[in-house]
């Protein structure tokens, strides 16, 4: 089959490469109708998290058929269309049972580089180098599924493909950072980010009884989007002084809940010597998310393509009576949830697909995404 | 390892493991000394301890191990299941395979062991990673399909 591989010189390309197998009993094979870009493969792009190895496949945000099913299967059959969570969790650990399959235990094929790198294991992802569970990427014609029964869901009839696809990262990564910010009715709500998983984070807002949400970015044609698709109000970081805009539109309290979907140091923030040493920039947004935020209020940080940061105001979090959260999302737990509100058209996500190209061009949608934010907001594949 | 309530099972008697230790051991042992590490590895499994050492009988992922560890188990605080401890012996006490498999690092050997164990006793299964091209034989030839999804399963 084709996929896109990452070359020896860190470059991407679509290869030939063997189709997946099922190595396990509750794997499927899917067939693959739509895979994503995301703002957190920027990273890898930019060579500031490990690189993964040359032939490896990118890719985790994605929705196909299922063609092949493990001898442990017990949801799925052949030909159901399903949207897969981008992470891959056990469902039957103490984390998944409770709600948190970001946390899984048994969500790798190696926890101990998992807990090398975060001091636990995590769970995997899809598409990610090796050290995060061992699982090829969904950019590609074919992808092998773990624990099917527990990351893939059938997609109901009335959903369709451009929507559904969004199910599978960024609309349960936009949910979980205003969810876990424990947005309430009648709050004002900062999202810091017009990404697809910022907007969809206002979007969330909404839907949790949000009366007033700002999205923050520096893409005038990005926060069009959210002010047209999303109902938010928006900040230019260009030319206005965040906080002190956040503080006018919040009756000088500061937003309830902040939450930060900003994407990392991707090529265009990181200079050359950055690049050189590895170390990574202050998080403006984070930083500005706790000045911003009011007294008692919560910050929900998204982005962990940020490995470590200094001067982070620790002071504000004390003095303030803040609460500092973050999370991968648990898609696990709210995919079906979101699927639901697809189908009442209570969440709408096509538009966040604003390039198509066949896999063979996988790599200039990267290019675009990355180079060309203002114009791309999710390149998306079309393998077949 | 202070909590540690009963220790099941250590492997077999040092006098015997140290008759097992073959001649390649020995010679790999002069080669390149090994550190003897001594602590404790641990994992919490979610399942009571009669499902994590069923009979009190090692789980496959830790019997290839028999000889040069020892095993401890206890039940977890607030019903979280059983922690499950294990350590290298002395190295003196390994057999020659056992010796081989632990390597340079036994206490990562040791602690990958622990959390297959887990991953079999949660899930049922051990997971296992998708294989590279370069791991597999020729890959597919490019255009022959896969089954549609009209097929039965192979
Ligand atoms: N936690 C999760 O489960 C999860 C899942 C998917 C993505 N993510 C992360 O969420 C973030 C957003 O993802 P995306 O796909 O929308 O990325 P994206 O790159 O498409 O969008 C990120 C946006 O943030 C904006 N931005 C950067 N710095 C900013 C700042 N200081 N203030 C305001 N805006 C700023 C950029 O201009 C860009 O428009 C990424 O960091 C990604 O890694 C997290
Ligand atoms: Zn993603
Ligand atoms: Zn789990």
């Amino acid at each position: 089959m084709r996929a896109l591989c990452w070359g020896t010189g860190g470059e991407l390309a679509v290869r030939q490469v063997p189709d997946p197998e099922l190595r396990n009993d509750h794997d499927v094979i899917v067939r693959v109708r739509l895979s994503a870009t995301c703002g957190a493969d920027l990273p890898l792009l930019a060579g500031t998290v490990p690189a993964p190895t040359a032939g490896e496949v990118l890719g985790h945000e994605f929705l196909g058929d299922v063609v092949e099913v493990g001898a442990g299967v017990r949801r799925h059959r052949i030909g159901d269309r399903v949207v897969v969570c981008a992470s891959v969790a056990c469902g039957a650990c103490w984390y998944c049972r409770r709600g948190l399959p970001s946390c899984c235990d048994n969500g790798s094929t190696d926890p101990t580089a998992s807990e090398a790198e975060w001091g636990h294991p995590v769970a995997g992802c899809f598409g990610h180098p090796r050290s995060a569970g061992g699982f090829a990427g969904s950019h590609a014609e074919y992808v092998r599924v773990p624990y099917a029964d527990v990351g893939a869901f059938a997609v109901p009839e009335s959903v369709d493909d451009d929507r559904a696809l969004f199910a599978s990262d960024a609309a349960p990564a936009g949910w979980l950072g205003a969810e876990g910010g424990e947005v309430r009715p009648g709050d004002v709500v900062a999202v810091w980010g017009a990404g697809a998983v910022g907007q969809l984070a206002a979007r969330s807002a909404w839907l949790l009884g949000a009366e007033r949400v700002i999205v923050v970015d520096r893409h005038p044609a990005r926060l069009q989007m959210a002010r047209h698709h999303v109902g938010a109000e928006t900040i230019d970081r260009r030319d206005t002084d965040v906080t002190a805009r956040l503080r006018e539109l919040s009756g000088g309290r500061g937003p309830d809940v902040c939450v930060e979907a900003a994407g990392g140091p991707a090529g265009e923030n990181l200079s050359l010597a950055d690049r050189f040493t590895g170390r990574t920039r202050a998080p403006d947004a984070v930083r500005e998310a706790v000045y911003a935020c009011r007294k008692g209020g919560s910050v929900f940080v998204l982005n962990g393509g940020v490995r470590r940061v200094d001067a982070f105001p620790t002071g504000t979090v004390v003095h303030k009576a803040l609460t500092v959260r973050g999370g991968r999302q648990h898609g696990q737990r709210h995919i079906p949830m979101l699927l639901e509100r697809m189908a009442r058209d209570e969440l709408r996500t096509e538009h966040l697909a604003t390039h198509r190209f066949c896999l063979d061009r996988a790599a200039e949608g990267y290019a675009l995404m990355r180079d060309r934010p203002e114009e791309c907001v999710r390149a998306v594949f079309v393998p077949h | 390892m202070g909590r540690v309530g009963t220790v099941v099972a250590v492997a077999g008697a040092l006098g015997a493991a140290a008759a097992r230790a073959t001649r390649a051991a020995v010679t790999r042992r002069r080669a390149r000394p090994v550190r003897c590490p001594t602590g404790w590895q641990v994992v919490t499994v979610d399942r009571p301890v009669e499902q994590v050492l069923p009979a009190a009988v090692w789980p496959e992922p830790l019997r290839r191990l028999d000889g040069a560890v020892e095993v401890a188990v206890t039940g977890a605080p607030g019903g979280r299941g059983t922690e499950l401890a294990a350590r290298p012996r002395p190295h003196a006490a390994w057999p020659g395979l056992t010796a081989h498999l632990l390597g340079d690092d036994p206490g990562l050997l040791v602690r990958q062991a622990l959390w297959q164990v887990k991953q079999l006793v949660e899930t049922g299964e051990v997971l296992r990673p998708d294989r590279m091209p370069g791991e597999r034989g020729p890959g597919v030839a490019a255009g022959v399909p896969r089954p549609s999804a009209n097929e039965p399963p192979r």
